[in-house]
């Protein structure tokens, strides 16, 4: 009796964190692509609609007016949910045994769970947030990595966009020499941005390309170089040797360059997203993330381990096919989008 | 964290191994892992359940109470599952004959449709029809010139949009076009989009309806996660997909997504992509696919394969020589060239089973690059040397050849001690069936994959012969040893 009333004792008397934005605001999702302009928090919200959708309606779902008992079959659900955007079976199991802890045989109404998950989920992206590392002097020179068809050349476009709309000279290195029609793409990218492209002949060896832009960078005294790579597996080791000789090319340059090396992970992908991490940490020296694509039905929510097992930051989120659609990534934001509607009232 | 979903189903099954008899209990707990298994290889949250319960009742019951192993018996009804889930299949691009055939492709961003296109492409090429393609991505900057440039590699025309911006007028005029040609088939690349954009959805369904494609195949990521299931299902509400192609399954993706889609749409996979050369799409086969998944490895494709591409009366001529000792290093370059025409080495290897972890281990470590440089040894040898290396090719020889071949001198003596022991090893192999030898070189995966181990000559006759009492002590030690290894 005793213990049953210690384990009483322990409801959560942690005040209500106070959200971010009001919840009543967003509850119609605004359309992806809306010409906002404006705030920030917005369009981030907007693109992880989709997240929040599936979470709230997921989680709401699982509450009536009254409170629900947390037995197995709850936390079965629970554990459904957060499996369905993607952060992995462990992740999520991390989370269920944390609930379960904390609640189980207890009747509970929606806010102190989604406060727990919210804690959770936070403290997992602690590391992230950290801002692009910046050259003290001379150009900063960016890399940047991933699989075939993450989103590189798009996101290495809305990168530069970031740089210029900041007053900074961009220069672009078309490292992909191998997929076809590559360089073209990213120099029309180039040309809408007004970036200058440093290109090389299709098939040669993408080292010089980088070689050669960093060069132009020096010389041009550009403020950021930013360098594309062509897609590859994480498991094609003589690929991912490939990316070690440009990253060595880059810093007998400039000796502490580069100075970023950007992965991006696509917010579709599943569980390879661990091994991408790894592979690309291991053999190019990743230091950030690139979310992309974070617009689509999917959720992101590898993220979550990816963070949490190879200390890499997010750095950004693609949130749109537009240039503009580029936002530099806030976990506590990212956790607030992520389950803001699932403290509003159902309706 | 990292294994494939074959290593982990493998080790969820082994718990079962060797427990006399399946009871509920065990078999949940083995159970557990699969479930695991299959949600680390991003199969969607619904299907796993749906397969778990579907493995349950299949198991639970007479069929356990009769079998005689029961770890056996579960393997072969999550086997059995993962076919049914998968299966079946359907290969045929459904040419019609007398009119062009349409072929759409669509799907999500960077999923390879382009890709794609061009390898399907070949493929039809390949069995002598015509084929042309339509360029009617214009949202990517450059897709255009992409599948442009795929066509010239390929050598088949692609219809261009001159200036047109409207994807539905492109597809329209590309089909006409291929009409007035009298081409058999053509093939139309569509924009990525994403599943949830109404506007592009409604777009493609609308060329849909103007062309109407005989057959729409959807692209999907092999890496993709959860979401497979609702893009799969978003892209078969708009357009009713006929079939399936997964890409990037060359990669450590552990496919789950295939599961995932074929449950969904209930449309068959056709071709899988595995690889960057435009070669590289193969059927797909759900059989293969399960037996992959489950650690069985894919030797149904490899035997096909090599009865393929291997020159039949060659083989034969190798095997007689085997047979009569007359082994040489110009005999063991043949072999290396005809195993080299099923593809890339690491490709061959990953495809014999239990060599999965040998491919892993040899990941990316050039192979290929290391035969030719074997063939370079070989080919700075004089005829005699060749004949007979290990007794021919002294000190000075050596230095020469290794001059000759821009290697270094340990190589070639690596060379010549590892043909001593091949050739003893191919020896004994002479005679035997493809699926012998094939069982024979999974034999032998023990000892190669510990990367120190050289291949010996293997012991001779020792000419003593036991007494029934010292063989058997001799067994008995045997199976002692064997057990401390299992144990340690």
């Amino acid at each position: 009796m005793a213990l049953f009333r210690f384990g009483r004792k322990q409801t959560p008397d942690t005040p209500e964190p106070t959200v971010a934005a009001p919840a009543t605001g967003d509850a119609t999702p605004a359309p992806v692509a809306a010409p906002s302009g404006g705030g920030l928090l917005d369009r981030l919200r907007a693109g992880l609609a989709k997240t929040a959708r599936v979470l709230n309606t997921d989680v709401r779902d699982l509450f009536k007016r009254e409170g629900r008992l947390v037995d197995e079959e709850f936390l079965e659900e629970l554990r459904a949910t957060l499996i369905r955007t993607d952060m992995g079976p462990a992740a999520a199991e991390g989370i269920v045994v944390d609930v379960r802890e904390r609640l189980r045989a207890r009747v509970v109404d929606p806010e102190i769970v989604i406060d727990s998950i919210r804690r959770q989920l936070l403290g997992r992206l602690e590391q992230t947030g950290a801002a692009v590392a910046a050259a003290p002097t001379g150009p900063t020179v960016i890399l940047v990595t991933g699989v075939n068809g993450s989103g590189k050349t798009t996101s290495i476009a809305k990168l530069a966009r970031l740089f210029t709309r900041e007053g900074k000279r961009v220069v672009l290195g078309a490292g992909d020499t191998f997929r076809a029609a590559a360089v073209e793409q990213l120099s029309m990218w180039a040309a809408r941005l007004g970036a200058e492209l440093v290109r090389g002949e299709p098939g040669c060896d993408p080292a010089s390309v980088a070689h050669r832009a960093v060069a132009r960078a020096l010389e041009g005294s550009f403020d950021v170089c930013i360098i594309d790579t062509a897609g590859r597996l994480q498991t094609q080791s003589n690929l991912m040797q490939e990316l070690s000789k440009i990253r060595r090319v880059i810093s007998k340059q400039i000796p502490d360059a580069p100075h970023e090396v950007l992965l991006v992970i696509d917010a579709t992908a599943g569980q390879n997203a661990l091994s991408q991490a790894k592979g690309f940490k291991e053999a190019a020296g990743c230091t950030g993330i690139v979310l992309a694509k974070l617009d689509g039905s999917a959720r992101g929510g590898v993220i979550v381990p990816v963070t949490e097992q190879f200390g890499l930051p997010v750095k950004f989120v693609g949130l749109g096919e537009t240039a503009d659609d580029l936002e530099a990534f806030a976990p506590e934001r990212f956790v607030a989008a992520l389950l803001e509607g699932a403290l509003a009232p159902a309706g | 964290m990292f294994e494939s979903l074959t290593a982990s189903l493998s080790s969820a099954l082994n718990s079962l191994r060797g427990r006399g008899k399946l009871t509920e209990g065990n078999m949940r707990e083995g159970l557990a892992g699969v479930r695991t298994a299959l949600l680390e290889a991003d199969v969607a949250y619904d299907v796993v359940e749906t397969f778990l319960s579907r493995v349950v009742d299949d198991a639970v019951g007479a069929k356990v109470l009769e079998s005689l192993d029961p770890a056996q018996q579960l393997v072969g009804i999550v086997h059995q599952e993962l076919v049914n889930l998968m299966g079946p299949v359907d290969h045929s691009l459904h040419l019609q004959p007398g009119k062009t055939t349409i072929l759409m492709l669509c799907g999500l961003q960077g999923s390879g449709k382009t890709t794609s296109c061009g390898k399907l492409a070949k493929r039809i090429k390949q069995q002598g029809q015509g084929v042309m393609l339509v360029a009617a991505d214009l949202q990517r900057p450059a897709a255009i010139e992409q599948l442009a440039v795929l066509g010239r590699q390929i050598g088949v025309p692609v219809h261009v949009p001159d200036g047109i911006t409207d994807p539905v007028a492109v597809c329209r005029a590309g089909v006409a076009r291929a009409e007035k040609e009298g081409i058999s088939v053509v093939i139309l690349d569509t924009a990525g989009r994403l599943s949830i954009d109404e506007a592009l959805m409604q777009e493609l369904s609308k060329i849909d309806r103007t062309v109407g494609p005989d057959q729409v195949y959807l692209v999907v990521d092999a890496m993709t996660g959860q979401d497979a299931v609702k893009s799969a299902k978003a892209f078969n509400e708009a357009l009713e997909l006929d079939g399936v192609i997964m890409t990037k399954l060359d990669g450590d993706a552990r496919g789950g997504a295939a599961l995932s889609v074929k449950t969904v749409t209930g449309v068959p996979i056709k071709f899988i992509g595995t690889g960057e050369q435009i070669e590289a799409l193969e059927d797909f086969h759900a059989e293969r696919m399960a037996g992959r998944i489950l650690g069985m490895g894919d030797v149904v494709t490899l035997v096909e394969e090599a009865q393929r591409k291997f020159d039949q009366d060659e083989m034969k001529r190798q095997e007689e020589r085997l047979r009569a000792g007359e082994f040489t290093l110009d005999d063991f370059k043949k072999v290396l060239l005809q195993t080299r025409r099923l593809g890339p080495m690491g490709k061959v290897l990953g495809m014999i089973p239990g060599m999965g972890g040998m491919q892993e281990m040899l990941a990316g470590a050039d192979l290929d690059k290391d035969v030719n440089r074997l063939f370079g040894i070989i080919d700075a040898m004089t005829p005699a040397e060749r004949r007979n290396p290990s007794r021919v090719v002294d000190q000075s020889r050596r230095r020469r050849i290794a001059a000759g071949a821009g290697v270094d001198p340990h190589e070639v003596g690596d060379l010549v001690k590892q043909f001593d022991g091949m050739s003893a090893m191919m020896k004994g192999m002479a005679g035997l069936g493809m699926r012998d030898r094939l069982r024979e070189v999974q034999r032998l995966q023990t000892q190669m994959t510990n990367p120190a181990a050289r291949l010996g000559r293997p012991k001779g006759d020792t000419g003593k012969r036991l007494t029934a009492d010292e063989r058997r002590k001799q067994k008995k030690q045997r199976e002692k040893d064997a057990r401390r290894k299992k144990r340690g």
